[in-house]
């Protein structure tokens, strides 16, 4: 019991640490992602106003009330450039599209008190239905799941079902499945050089073993960056690949080597590789040597060896290798977005540009999840698949 | 006699240095051996004596420089191993840990192709001959040493090799497992005709077991021959001393007569042994005798001093220290009458037939 | 216009003169154009000059427009730029919101110093361009006089071109129909005025085409596509000038905007930017600009200083600026998405 307490104790600063600097920060950043703020905190007195109403025909305090909201809101806005209205609009547009327009219209209208109802009406006569007061209403928060389902290209009808967005509008899904295929496409070929560069490890001699490692490591000794930049230098039109291929003779002119798929793919293997050799390695000098005499006593050639003994024991450092490899890719975010072009951006790139272009922290959350979900998703896969104790030999 | 199953001529073997400039002394100088179909022979020897040498050579996992291996007739020196059809059983047992028994033992069948229901058929009879027939669905990991060990025998034999190679196989068991395994092996042996070749350092080990013994020693062949023979007459002074025990005592041949040379042992007295090999008169010899065969109160004999007896439940062993500090060891029956106090003296003596003298060697490895 | 010349580098593509750097403590002054051959432009009259006469080092950088771009830079805090060219509807909405700083026209040559288009609180007008009726001289004989022409087939047949979408086309519409420039926005804010505009688009639907990108009217006149097309006049004078073309622009009820100087927000450059746009605001200065590209300046006093023959292809030439309509962005600001959804199942039908 003491000795517990002491053990606790002893890790506590660890714990503490993760906490604040880890589940903390993350778990703020994703509660974004159903925090519902913006129009509360631009239309309070309507939300107010708003509040027992039917839903049918709007009540004439809500004219009111939103004319001093908007009214405060552009002051604040023009005072401080915080662009409270325009992000209220912008959420609100996703619940009853025009808004976007409509609110900044709107605001407006109202710059002076009095003919409330008047002003707004003539910036729309829809403010004479009930629907843009609905959208307000079920966007004064506090939680929203638009974002989430946004980011599965899925909206809420008026009648609060959830229901595809329309086919011009849906990107997510699409680009959730480029980051797939990017990160599979990844993973197997790093896959198909990384067993023969493993093989190649563990069965080396002792003495030249350590050297093999340390060429395998040499990129994790340079930063992610440089590597990429250097792949930049090789591929470009005028790079020493394209330059070697010309003097050879092999091509009449450079070929597009940069900004595309290739490039992408390229320098993700090149980056992602020790991740695959190493636990691949280490399964296979985890391994009695005397497995493969065995079988060639018993009978079996090179090849039945390798099937039937060699591969399925590397398993679990392939399966671990593959884990690695591909949840690491999912994320990538520098290398497509310097080495690729715009249609081999990756989910992190999208994060990226939501949180740092458009100051859209709400869909830069929505998508984190998207891409922890993915990342959940497979590492599930793989336990069910797999399971986690054949880990254990990487 | 028939023709030999499997002969060594004159196989050669040295291994790169592991450095430059060290000279590796050859790991087998030479090899001359046969073995007989259905025999059960064993490699005896210290550790780089060659014997494991012998086994990878005739496995396939290594090639001799010079010499062939003849196995009914053919020469397989050059044959990759897959192609040469030996069962091996393996120190680690080498069973294959991601598949279950009955895949381990009928890994050699689906290797030749042989149809499934035959394969299962094959693979059942292999379990039943070692006792096993209820752990097919069983992995490696799920069995006791002795089970593993059993399990490597079923998967080297049910192929039906010519000969079957076990390589140290019980070197990883506690003493009443190996005792029942090598029991075990026997019977196999026995049962049903099978040639094998046992690879081991532990010379009780290869009394039991074999046929014949081979002791080997610095890459070169010393005897062959029966367990029996091999205790009672070995054949040089390295024999004499790896398998049993034996008190050796440096001596010097002081005449020879009938085969007899009387041996004096400096300051202490002198003693008769059967000679074995040349020996001159006036040269040095090593006098070897076992303890069994000790006499502790000869009519005249050595003088030596008790200095302890301990019991060892089937015997007393009894520590003897001669004049000048040599140390010789005795054995005598639990049973027998009076034994003397520790610290008194006897006088150790021996038959001229108990005792052998052979030509003093280098330091022996 | 300038959007659609350029869309070269997407990114912030920082670059400056040889030997210049961003100094950590004290950066530079950062000025913002659309890139392309206007931006070369302004280089040279400029931003080279400004440097040489201040002894100031200056930053270029180039942008595509949209104001989240501005927006993110301000609430993200990261902003490093600060003297932007923006279009008329940025500078509303970023005055609106507090995204730029409020321009001290005393320090920059005072109000009266510029034309009134292009006085207002948040910024100052940079150049003046005009949406024309554009035809090629060798294909179209008769020269068409107005925006009326353009929707009679019989006088002028062949198809003719609009820029994609309400905003321009909505307005040449009603103007064809007989509506005053000064009556249009007031005609256009009721129903009836918008479907009015539509019945007129209605009576040469099978006629029209629709151009999106500022490069297609040029290339479609030369190819004989269209006989008359709404068009940037900018582009039609470099046709001419760089081409060989010889189509003729109809000045007559020409739609015009202003692009602005703006300064933003919490700039810690406020006083050299203000000097940099006192300097460009200078008439000798602005008179270089319209040479090197047909783009009006918006100093009083500049179009004196400026060439005859330069003068006459400018929407600020007083002869092409007398019937000439300002394109009205509040109105759409407030009224682009309704009027985009109408246009487009107008479009679509």
């Amino acid at each position: 019991m003491t000795s517990r307490r002491t053990a606790l104790l002893l890790i506590a600063p660890l714990l503490v640490g993760l906490l604040v600097g880890f589940v903390a920060p993350i778990g703020a950043f994703l509660w974004r992602a159903i925090a519902d703020d913006e129009v509360a905190a631009v239309l309070p007195r309507t939300l107010a106003a708003l509040r027992g109403w039917d839903g049918a025909t709007p009540p004439d305090g809500a004219f009111v009330a939103l004319a001093e909201d908007l009214r405060e809101a552009r002051a604040q806005d023009a005072a401080t450039g915080a662009g409270g209205i325009a992000r209220a609009a912008a959420r609100l547009n996703a619940e009853w599209p025009g808004m976007r327009s409509l609110l900044p219209a709107t605001g407006r209208r109202v710059t002076t008190p009095g003919e409330e109802r008047a002003k707004i009406l003539s910036a729309s006569a829809e403010w004479d239905t009930g629907a843009p007061w609905r959208a307000i209403r079920s966007a004064g928060g506090p939680f929203t799941a638009y974002r989430l389902l946004a980011t599965l290209d899925l909206r809420r009808d008026a009648a609060g079902d959830i229901v595809p967005t329309p086919e011009e509008q849906r990107i997510w899904r699409g680009i959730l499945l480029r980051t797939l295929w990017i990160s599979l496409s990844a993973t197997l070929l790093c896959l198909l050089l990384g067993y023969p560069l493993a093989w190649l490890i563990a069965t080396a001699p002792a003495r030249a073993q350590p050297w093999l490692l340390g060429a395998v490591l040499l990129p994790f000794w340079t930063s992610l960056i440089v590597r990429t930049a250097a792949w930049m230098v090789l591929l470009q039109k005028e790079g020493i690949v394209n330059a070697a291929l010309l003097r050879l003779g092999l091509l009449d002119a450079p070929l597009p080597l940069l900004m595309n798929r290739f490039a992408v793919l390229v320098a993700m293997v090149h980056i992602l590789l020790p991740f695959m050799v190493l636990p691949i390695a280490a399964a296979l000098r985890s391994m009695d040597p005397a497995l493969p005499r065995a079988a060639a006593s018993l009978g079996a050639g090179r090849l039945r060896i390798f099937l039937r003994v060699l591969l399925p024991l590397s398993l679990p450092g392939v399966g671990a290798g593959c884990l690695l490899v591909f949840i690491q890719a999912l994320g990538f975010y520098v290398t497509p977005a310097l080495l690729g072009g715009p249609n081999d951006q990756m989910l992190a790139w999208f994060i990226g540009f939501h949180a740092n272009r458009l100051v859209d922290w709400g869909m830069a959350a929505a998508l984190s999840v998207l891409l922890l979900g993915a990342v959940a998703l497979v590492i599930g896969l793989y336990g069910r698949l797999v399971g986690f104790d054949r880990v254990r030999t990487a | 006699m028939d023709a030999p199953l499997l002969r060594f001529e004159r196989v050669s073997k040295r291994y790169p240095a592991p450095a430059r400039g060290a000279a590796q002394p050859a790991a087998l100088a030479g090899l001359d051996l046969e073995i007989a179909r259905g025999e059960l022979l064993t490699l005896l020897g210290p550790s780089g004596s060659g014997k494991t040498t012998t086994l990878m050579l005739l496995a396939g996992f290594e090639t001799p420089d010079s010499g062939r291996i003849l196995l009914e007739g053919r020469d397989i020196a050059r044959l990759p191993a897959h192609k040469r059809g030996i069962g091996v059983v393996f120190q680690s047992y080498a069973l294959f840990p991601h598949m279950t028994v009955a895949e381990n033992v009928g890994f050699p069948l689906e290797a030749r192709n042989v149809p499934r229901g035959e394969r299962a058929a094959r693979v059942a009879r292999a379990l039943d001959m070692v006792r096993l027939p209820e752990y097919g669905d069983r992995r490696p990991a799920q069995l006791s040493g002795g089970q593993q060990q059993r399990v490597a025998l079923a998967r080297a034999m049910v192929f039906e090799p010519p000969i079957v190679l076990l390589d140290e196989p019980l070197g990883a068991l506690d003493k009443a497992l190996r005792e029942e395994m090598q029991h075990e092996i026997r019977v196999l042996h026995q049962r049903l005709g099978l040639t094998m070749m046992y690879v081991t350092h532990d010379q009780s080990e290869a009394l039991t077991l074999s046929d014949r013994i081979a002791v080997l020693a610095g890459g070169a062949l010393r005897q062959v021959a029966a367990p029996r023979d091999l205790y009672d007459e070995p054949a040089d002074a390295f024999v004499a001393g790896f398998v049993g025990e034996n008190n050796s005592l440096p001596a010097r041949v002081v005449s020879m007569a009938d085969g007899v040379a009387r041996c004096a042992l400096e300051g202490i007295g002198t003693m008769p042994a059967r000679a074995v090999g040349p020996l001159a008169a006036g040269g040095p010899c090593v006098l070897m005798v076992r303890p069994e065969r000790l006499v502790l109160d000869a009519p005249e004999g050595l003088p030596a001093q008790l200095a302890e007896a301990l019991f060892q439940g089937d015997h007393v062993r009894l520590r003897l220290v001669l004049p000048g500090g040599a140390e010789v060891i005795a054995k005598r029956p639990v049973g027998e009458a009076a034994l003397p106090a520790p610290g008194a003296a006897v006088t150790l003596g021996w038959a001229a037939g108990d005792a052998r003298a052979f030509r003093a060697e280098g330091p022996a490895r | 216009m300038r959007r659609r010349q350029i869309m070269g580098a997407a990114g912030a593509a920082a670059l400056a003169l040889p030997g210049t750097a961003a100094r950590a403590q004290q950066r530079d002054l950062t000025v913002v154009s659309w890139g392309g051959a206007y931006q070369e432009a302004q280089r040279e009259v400029y931003f080279r000059p400004w440097m040489a006469a201040r002894n100031q080092r200056l930053l270029e950088e180039t942008w595509d427009g949209s104001v989240g771009v501005l927006r993110a830079r301000i609430q993200s805090g990261a902003n490093t730029w600060d003297v932007v060219q923006v279009e008329s509807e940025e500078l509303l909405i970023g005055g609106e919101e507090g995204l730029f700083e409020r321009l001290d026209w005393n320090a920059i040559g005072g109000r009266d110093n510029y034309i009134p288009q292009a006085v207002s609180d948040f910024g100052v007008g940079a150049i003046l361009y005009s949406f024309v009726l554009a035809w090629d001289r060798e294909r179209v004989r008769e020269a068409p006089r107005g925006w009326a022409d353009f929707f009679d087939t019989a006088r002028i047949p062949g198809k003719r071109g609009l820029r994609k979408g309400p905003k321009t086309t909505l307005e040449i519409a009603l103007l064809a129909d007989g509506v005053a420039p000064a009556e249009v926005y007031r005609v256009l804010g009721t129903a009836s005025g918008v479907d009015r505009a539509f019945r007129k688009l209605d009576s040469i639907r099978g006629d029209l085409a629709w151009w999106e990108r500022g490069s297609q009217p040029p290339q479609w006149l030369a190819t004989g596509e269209v006989a008359l097309t709404n068009a940037y006049n900018g582009r039609i004078a470099a046709a001419n000038a760089g081409d060989g073309r010889n189509f003729g622009i109809g000045w007559n009820q020409n739609l015009y905007t202003l692009d602005s100087w703006v300064i933003m927000r919490g700039s810690p450059n406020r006083q050299r930017a203000l000097d940099f746009l006192a300097f460009v605001g200078q008439a000798q200065v602005q008179a270089q600009l319209p040479p090197k590209i047909p783009y009006g300046v918006t100093a009083t006093g500049a179009n004196a200083l400026i060439p005859r023959e330069v003068l006459q292809q400018l929407p600020t030439a007083p002869q092409n600026a007398a019937a000439a309509l300002q394109i009205d962005d509040k109105f759409w600001l407030d009224n682009l998405d309704r009027l985009n959804q109408r246009f487009n199942a107008w479009v679509s039908r």
